[in-house]
């Protein structure tokens, strides 16, 4: 894991002094909220429904067993005893003190975290793929990438007021673990001819205009990729539309200008950009490579796994995953609990992951962009233990990637900008199909739940999506298919009227009967869609 | 009716307007008629209230209840956890 050098601990402490005497003036009454949102945006404090949010960078979604007991910590000691894990892999807290702010800030300071960037017009969190490292189907390891980026992205003095928001997604694996394609830019490392370089993809994105992004470059050079991600966001910030938000993403640009033409800019801007001799140098991408060094594993470990506990074995072979070294395992801890509302967790729960992946996982987590925790270097042998340790606590549940592992945004719970609530209907839906025994018929079922056009729970990308919408001050529910952020990365389309919050589980229900009716061997839910089209699940939905 | 919200400044709590000061408890709340507009530009100037609006509600046996779903929601706290609401009799959803 990266560890802060001298220069990025400073710049950080001397962030968090500064923000201390942006909140002293605004309590003061110094600064009016119209001076001081931009500032709070910048270090992450938002004004939600009921509280202060604040929105806690987790770079590329890795932690330490440290940094996880700081998060507990910050949840205990200034909020109510619990975070939200994001599907920007990071951690919001709902009830924030402003007064509090500043201490938040510099606790996490001592632990090399922060909040810089995860609001504002400027480059977020670089994302990454959360098995970053322990895969076996990636060709290297992004993290280290991901981390030159957010060195490079952090405080860059000329993308600090772009257009609009930004976000960037590394992986390195063709299978996408991470959206990648429905980032403003994503990139794909990828051998070519013994070398790595970054196919290069820009424009994707969701909200209320979704768009897969396409490729404007098949290969760059790692010694180039800096300064062509540079030459992207030149073109970008010279052109990006700042006369309409809703038109302000980056996808509108390429979309309109079409992405030949703005390829062309791009490469032109980056003919310039080679000249002047900005790219950092390799030995910087190397420096910061010999912190994700892959650990010393131990050999001759056991393989086998005893699975005479049912319950356990479900576990296994639901949210436990191959490992790249033989006799360890990627353990997937589900935060989506029948009934229980998707990405939060308590303060005792992340102390004890914290816990066990000190003891069972090199010290390291992740955070997944479907609000998951990964311990990614288990032992097959403590698989057991770790298991039982999760289930006491109420987070052993076995339901990765199944119609219960939902993503959703806090929608009207707690967000300011929603128009419907997203919880009760993800509560709804896994109490249904986990009552019913249909979640295990079903298989993998990706589904995704927006409390607004904004798209925080990647509706578009839902094998079955959900959008929540105000119709004249009532609460309405969007059914959407076919989407998907994988690898196969493709838009859900409505299926037709909105539901009431109980009719949208029953539609819901119906679509995925009509599935275990018509599907072939091997198919997901996602097959059966794509093979059958819209016109039989409309019919099955609507009658 | 018309009441007056915002957030406490210093705790982001979601306060209304009583007629004499701020509650958490939008049992407490007045109707301002007319005068909203007057009483925010004196209450934010003080620093007392942050990011204040005035909302449509009407009154009910049980107290004013907001109009719109979002508002009900900030009065009541996050309908799924109740355990933390401040005021959790409110009807969110209209019979």
């Amino acid at each position: 894991m990266y560890l802060y050098d001298s220069y990025d601990q400073a710049m950080v402490d001397a962030r968090v002094e500064e923000f201390r005497d942006q909140a002293r003036r605004r309590l003061a009454g110094e600064l009016t909220e119209d001076q001081f949102k931009p500032l709070r945006l910048m270090n992450g404090l938002y004004l939600q429904l009921h509280a202060y949010m604040l929105r806690v960078a987790v770079p590329y979604g890795t932690l330490s067993s440290r940094k996880m007991r700081m998060l507990a910590h910050i949840a205990r000691k200034y909020d109510r005893g619990y975070g939200h894990f994001t599907t920007r892999q990071n951690i919001q807290y709902n009830w924030i003190k402003l007064e509090d702010a500043p201490d938040i800030l510099a606790d996490l300071a001592t632990v090399e975290m922060h909040a810089i960037q995860t609001s504002g017009n400027c480059i977020r969190n670089i994302s990454s793929d959360q098995y970053a490292g322990v895969a076996a189907d990636e060709i290297t390891d992004p993290r280290p990438w991901a981390e030159l980026l957010r060195q490079w992205s952090s405080f860059h003095p000329e993308f600090t007021y772009l257009p609009r928001k930004f976000k960037i997604c590394v992986i390195a694996s063709a299978n996408d673990r991470a959206a990648m394609r429905l980032h403003d830019i994503g990139l794909e490392l990828v051998e070519r001819d013994g070398r790595i370089g970054a196919r290069v993809f820009a424009g994707g994105g969701m909200g209320r205009t979704p768009m897969v992004a396409p490729e404007i470059r098949d290969f760059v050079e790692e010694d180039e990729l800096v300064s062509y991600l540079e030459a992207c966001l030149r073109v970008y910030n010279r052109y990006g539309r700042r006369d309409n938000k809703f038109k302000a993403r980056i996808k509108i640009l390429v979309h309109e200008l079409g992405v030949d033409e703005y390829r062309r800019q791009v490469e032109e801007e980056f003919a310039h950009m080679r000249q002047l001799g900005i790219q950092p140098p390799t030995e910087e991408l190397d420096r910061i490579r010999a912190y994700f060094a892959p650990p010393v594993y131990e050999t001759g470990l056991p393989e086998e796994v005893d699975r005479s506990d049912p319950d356990f074995a479900l576990w296994l072979d639901r949210n436990v995953l191959p490992h790249k070294q033989p006799g360890y395992a990627i353990v997937n801890i589900s935060l989506k609990p029948v009934g229980g509302i998707p990405g939060d967790a308590s303060a005792d729960q992340i102390d004890l992951m914290a816990d066990l992946a000190e003891r069972h996982s090199l010290d390291q987590l992740r955070v997944t962009h479907a609000q998951n925790i990964v311990l990614p270097y288990v032992k097959k042998a403590d698989l057991y233990t770790i298991w039982q340790q999760l289930d006491a606590a109420g987070l052993g549940t076995a339901n990765l990637d199944r119609i219960s592992d939902m993503i959703a945004c806090p929608g009207l719970d707690y967000c300011s900008l929603a128009n419907a609530r997203s919880i009760p209907v993800a509560q709804k839906i896994a109490r249904r199909f986990a009552g019913n025994g249909k979640e295990e018929a079903i298989g993998e079922l990706k589904l995704k739940i927006s409390g607004c056009i904004n798209a925080c729970g990647h509706h578009h990308a839902g094998h079955i999506g959900i959008l929540g919408v105000d119709r004249k001050g009532t609460e309405n529910y969007q059914l959407l298919l076919g989407g998907s952020g994988a690898e196969d990365c493709s838009l859900g389309a409505i299926t037709g009227p909105g539901f009431t919050e109980d009719g949208v589980v029953d539609a819901i229900e119906r679509a995925t009967d009509l599935y275990l009716a018509q599907r072939q061997e091997g198919e997901r839910f996602l097959d059966t869609y794509r093979r059958l089209g819209m016109a039989p699940f409309k019919e099955a939905i609507y009658g | 009716m018309k009441l007056l919200t915002g957030n406490d400044l210093a705790s982001g709590d979601v306060i209304w307007w009583t007629g004499k000061g701020w509650s958490r408890h939008i049992g407490e709340a007045v109707d301002v008629g007319d005068e909203g507009d007057a009483i925010l530009a004196r209450e934010e100037q003080a620093r007392r209230v942050n990011v204040a609006y005035i909302v449509d509600a009407e009154q009910t046996d049980s107290g004013p209840l907001p109009n719109h779903i979002k508002e009900r929601i900030r009065a009541s706290g996050p309908t799924v956890r109740t355990d933390l609401a401040i005021n959790a009799d409110i009807p969110i959803v209209r019979a």
